[in-house]
């Protein structure tokens, strides 16, 4: 988001998008698992996190049932960070239930080259032994690097490296839209 | 003594998620923004998380070396710092100036150089001498900590104590706090009176006046020593002075007393050990003075029965044990902003 150029790029979801697309995905989460027993959702900073609330509260919508949430910062995790635009600055990592034996499933924005998750993983196995971990995004932009594949989709972008996705959500931008941008010819 | 500072200033209008953190050196806090003490603040939150799990390791610092080098005794201060690297997947190695080859004649800076030849990454130290790491910073490219240096300042002591005061209080503004004992030779009183104050806490000081800096010491009360030149040489952010300790507490949220430095009393600088526990231990009278739950807190190591009453150091009000362990946070934090490589 930081020093981000101005976006001429174009809207790729709408904030009526994002709304299906979370709807849709809380269905299946619920479908996959046959149930919510011992499913737990795990957003990941900063946009993850009110996407995995956004979830729950679709679930707890639909099948009146309400599922942990949790938060995590992989911070502490990551590989890449010098050549991150990320600053420093740590958030709130939380876990809501002792996660040995739950499904938990991991929320992420933008799915780029899997790095990510896999810090995400290494964390979440840090904290115990999940009977599984899943993996939502709402958007799946291509180019990884690692072997992790997404198991619930919001839409899948095909982008060129040289393209941004950009995520904006009500609780951390103001507004829902998800932008292709090109990036301004640095690095 | 150098006030040069080395750390490069930190940008005024911070946004959210960007990065308050500029700095390549921990020498002191007298530079530091509100905005930065927030961001040391924030990460320590993350490895108070950390250090609540069963296994308190995360790799963020994996792969890098730290070294302590401590020309001075310590036990909580390198402990923490030791702590706080393991904890951050770090390799630590601790150097005592005894049995190294300083015993052979070998200079600080020579000594440094070596550590950083070896592959020092952050190099935490403590020194005698006011002003040693800012020496030791303009020679090395390592991250450089200080951890404490003669009479001048103990930077991570005052954010340790800034989170803890924030755990109990919330935002330090507009609120009391006392700080009193042996102020003029205290590094401890130094830097927490800088971090105090930018964040915008009253901070009053009291102390005989023989135990005050230069520049606080009331009017005709023992000015001008002249072997008092180096905290003439430092400046202060103005705080309020008391030289009564019953009247200081009056209203009081905070109360922080420092460990009389008995190596003093060879100075002549206090009648007795006796006349100053009179007049300035805390203890639960003059707490009673205080808010409703004030704070006792205490650097360490604590002189019982002298700077505070033996009951108060163990009572519901001390949160002295919380400040040592929020050290290992804070130490954290600290070598994660600073050691984890070129931004």
């Amino acid at each position: 988001m930081t020093g981000a150029a101005p976006p001429d790029g174009h809207v790729v979801l709408s904030a009526d998008d994002i709304r299906r697309a979370v709807r849709r995905i809380a269905h299946e989460i619920v479908e996959h698992n046959r149930g919510l027993s011992s499913v737990a959702l795990v957003g990941m900073h900063t946009r993850g996190v009110p996407l995995a609330r956004r979830l729950a509260d679709a679930i707890l919508e639909f099948e009146g049932e309400s599922i942990p949430v949790g938060e995590l910062d992989i911070g502490l995790y990551r590989d890449d960070i010098p050549s991150l635009e990320l600053g420093p600055r740590l958030q709130r990592t939380e876990m809501p239930v002792d996660i040995d034996g739950w499904r938990v499933v991991l929320v992420d924005d933008v799915l780029y080259t899997g790095r990510s998750i896999r810090a995400a993983m290494d964390a979440l196995t840090d904290f115990g032994r999940p009977a599984s971990i899943q993996l939502a995004v709402l958007v799946d932009r291509g180019h990884r690097e690692l072997p992790i594949r997404p198991d619930y989709i919001g839409k899948n972008i095909p982008t060129a490296l040289q393209e941004n996705v950009q995520v904006m959500l009500q609780e951390t931008d103001g507004l829902d839209e998800v932008r292709l941008t090109r990036k301004e010819g640095e690095v | 003594m150098t006030q040069e500072k080395l750390a490069a200033p930190a940008a005024p209008a911070i946004g959210i998620g960007q990065s308050a953190w500029k700095r390549r050196h921990l020498l002191d806090v007298d530079d530091f923004s509100s905005a930065e003490f927030e961001t040391v603040m924030t990460t320590a939150d993350a490895m108070k998380e950390v250090l609540g799990r069963d296994v308190p390791r995360v790799p963020a610092l994996r792969g890098k070396t730290i070294i302590t080098l401590f020309y001075e005794a310590s036990t909580r201060t390198r402990a923490s710092f030791e702590l706080a690297g393991k904890a951050l997947g770090a390799d630590v190695i601790n150097i005592a100036a005894g049995g190294s080859s300083v015993d052979k004649g070998e200079s600080l800076v020579d000594t440094v150089r070596t550590l950083q030849a070896v592959g020092a990454d952050a190099l935490v130290m403590r020194h005698p001498a006011s002003g040693a790491p800012y020496l030791v910073a303009r020679q090395i490219h390592a991250a450089v900590i200080n951890a404490g240096d003669g009479w001048h300042a103990h930077p991570t002591q005052a954010l340790l104590d800034l989170f803890t005061i924030r755990a109990h209080l919330g935002d330090v503004r507009g609120r009391r706090v006392v700080i009193v004992g042996d102020i003029a030779h205290s590094r401890v009183a130094r830097s927490n009176i800088w971090a105090l104050s930018t964040m915008g806490a009253e901070v009053v000081v009291c102390a005989p006046p023989t135990l005050l800096p230069a520049g606080m010491r009331p009017v005709g009360a023992n000015g001008g020593r002249p072997d008092d030149d180096s905290s003439e040489a430092l400046a202060m952010p103005s705080v309020q002075v008391e030289t009564n300790l019953d009247g200081a507490v009056e209203g009081a949220e905070v109360v922080m007393a420092l460990r009389l430095q008995k190596e003093r009393m060879q100075g002549g600088l206090l009648p007795s050990l006796r006349e100053y526990a009179t007049l300035y231990q805390l203890n639960e009278e003059r707490l009673s003075r205080a808010r409703t739950g004030a704070l006792v807190m205490h650097p360490g190591p604590v002189n019982e029965g002298i700077e505070i009453a033996p009951s108060l150091a163990g009572s519901l009000q001390s949160v002295i044990e919380e400040q040592v362990a929020n050290g290992v946070a804070i130490r954290m934090a600290v070598l994660y902003l600073l050691a984890r490589g070129k931004p």
